[in-house]
């Protein structure tokens, strides 16, 4: 399979700061693989995709994002936390945000929207402000937006922290059909090992100051999995031992 | 009264809504309990259109009934005071000479190009000062030398580069305009979340002018607007300097009946400077809605 992001020995540092976030971190994802992001706040989760999303200068190591250059795609595409839509444009005019500069005529972008807006269940919102969504629709126009592009990497910060339990659970079964029908490779983070654990195939468990891979577990459960299953909480568990030791 | 009442009663009442979203709401609460009590207790009527509409009325009757009073009875100095029954006569005298319609026009053509330079210069001075460092440190200086000069005090200099031309009025008012608005798209464009600059960046949209046009303009434009709604006001103000370069218009002719004490007159221009102004800041809050109908409202 192939690797479509090699992290190796990064150094980082917060401007001003001299205690490094990270030393020596090395982290790679493989082609369709997903793979969440753990560790207690504040360990530099957010910080280490914002490093691969090139939003921070590195100080030392190398991030390659080895996606291929394909045309009318980017190699990778961000979600955050806070959806960050502009609310000054129509939920159809922010997912098709980052279209602009991939060389994809007026037809194939509209096709785009219109297949993102389709995956994420919005086609009924697309003429709506986004301060007219709920919660959960503004997190997934933001994850229309991301899948636009095409990415083979998708970078997703916390994306479901801040919608209530039901609506988390309902936007993590539909990534999980949109990640199963488009395959991109996904880099997830979160602080809810249980969602890390139903969600990926490999946890990975940032610790330590500066921060470093203290676990990366391979999640070996079929899908689609059970949120009660006796495995999964147990695998669910064991991690959050292993994280609080 | 319920406070979760559809329309907020800080609207009804016409009081100052904050320009920005979220203290909008969070004084909308304040501002429904509040007056609630006090105005919806007492004085019902003023809750509709036509209730505000007679109380507006109500105001404006008193204020000319103290002004006839003042000039009828001797309280203030006869021949100091215009007599509020005389203003209608004066004002068809300057109808029917032809000197209204043709002062108004001249002085339409100074405004409309005063306040479209002065603001273009501003929205982009300001806005290019905001985003560039060296600007920004360059200008530092000269802003503060320049800023307090009253615009009357340029008129000099506009004779003399513009001669008495529509142009030099224009210039003078351009320049009360250019610093309304200058500092408030300074500040909005400051002013922008940098979380919008890293969104950009994410999706490979930070060339500059994609980033102007797709964020920083949009995610200004509440702010600038405002500012330039103080300008389509402040312009007005500035017209009777403007037209001391010479150049006929209301400012000259409200300036021309002074002299010769014509008090009527004077009152005259001034309420038909009120009236277009009102016209124009109207047409402005419809525009300004048009392009910030994104705002939850």
């Amino acid at each position: 399979m192939a690797t479509v992001l090699r992290i190796a020995d990064l150094a980082y540092a917060y401007p001003g700061s001299d205690t490094p976030v990270f030393q020596g971190l090395d982290l790679s994802v493989e082609a369709g693989e997903f793979v969440a992001l753990v560790g207690e706040s504040g360990v530099g989760k957010s910080t280490l995709l914002r490093c691969v999303a090139g939003l921070v200068d590195v100080h030392a190591g190398r991030v390659d994002a080895t996606t291929e250059a394909r045309p009318g795609s980017r190699g990778f595409a961000f979600v955050f936390q806070d959806a960050r839509l502009l609310p000054w444009r129509r939920v159809r005019a922010n997912v098709a945000y980052g279209l602009s500069g991939l060389q994809l005529d007026r037809v194939e972008r509209e096709a785009r929207v219109r297949e993102v807006l389709a995956l994420t269940m919005l086609t009924e919102l697309a003429e709506r402000w986004p301060h007219q969504l709920s919660g959960g629709q503004v997190q997934r126009a933001g994850i229309a937006r991301a899948l636009a592009v095409h990415p083979q990497l998708l970078l997703m910060d916390e994306p479901f922290s801040a919608v209530d339990a039901m609506t988390r659970q309902k936007l993590q079964d539909e990534l999980l059909a949109i990640w199963e029908s488009k395959q991109p490779a996904v880099l997830f983070v979160t602080h809810d090992i249980e969602e890390a654990v139903y969600l990926a195939d490999r946890v990975v468990v940032l610790a330590g100051s500066p921060a470093r891979v203290a676990l990366d577990q391979r999640v070996d459960l079929p899908r689609p999995r059970s949120r009660e299953g006796a495995a999964l909480q147990h695998m669910a568990r064991a991690l959050t031992e292993r994280l609080a030791a | 009264m319920s406070t979760t009442h559809p329309v907020s009663h800080s609207e009804r009442w016409g009081l100052p809504l904050p320009a920005s979203g979220r203290t909008k709401r969070a004084s909308r609460g304040r501002a429904s309990r509040d007056s609630g009590r006090r105005v919806g207790g007492r004085h019902r009527w003023l809750r509709t259109r036509t209730g505000r509409a007679l109380a507006g009325l109500l105001g404006l009757l008193i204020f000319v009934g103290v002004w006839k009073f003042a000039q009828a009875s001797g309280w203030a100095q006869p021949g100091t005071i215009p007599d509020p029954w005389k203003i209608p006569e004066a004002f068809l005298q300057e109808w029917d000479s032809g000197r209204l319609l043709s002062s108004l026009g001249s002085s339409l053509i100074h405004y409309s190009w005063g306040l479209a330079m002065g603001a273009a210069l501003g929205l982009a001075i300001g806005a290019g000062s905001a985003l560039s460092t060296l600007a920004d440190a360059m200008l530092g200086w000269l802003v503060r030398i320049l800023r307090p000069i009253p615009p009357l005090a340029w008129i000099v200099f506009a004779i003399a580069w513009f001669k008495v031309t529509h142009a030099g009025a224009a210039f003078v008012i351009a320049i009360g305009v250019f610093w309304v608005v200058y500092f408030t798209a300074y500040s909005a464009v400051r002013g922008v979340d940098p979380r919008y600059n890293e969104l950009a960046r994410a999706f490979g949209q930070d060339g500059w002018v994609r980033r102007l046009r797709d964020v920083t303009l949009p995610s200004a434009a509440p702010g600038i607007l405002a500012g330039v709604r103080t300008a389509v006001g402040q312009a007005w103000m500035v017209l009777i300097a403007a037209e001391l370069i010479g150049m006929p218009g209301m400012g000259q002719e409200i300036n021309a009946a002074a002299g010769v004490g014509a008090y009527n007159t004077v009152v005259v221009y001034m309420l038909v400077i009120s009236f277009v102004y009102t016209l124009c800041d109207t047409a402005f809050l419809q525009f300004e809605k048009r392009v910030l109908r994104w705002r939850p409202s």
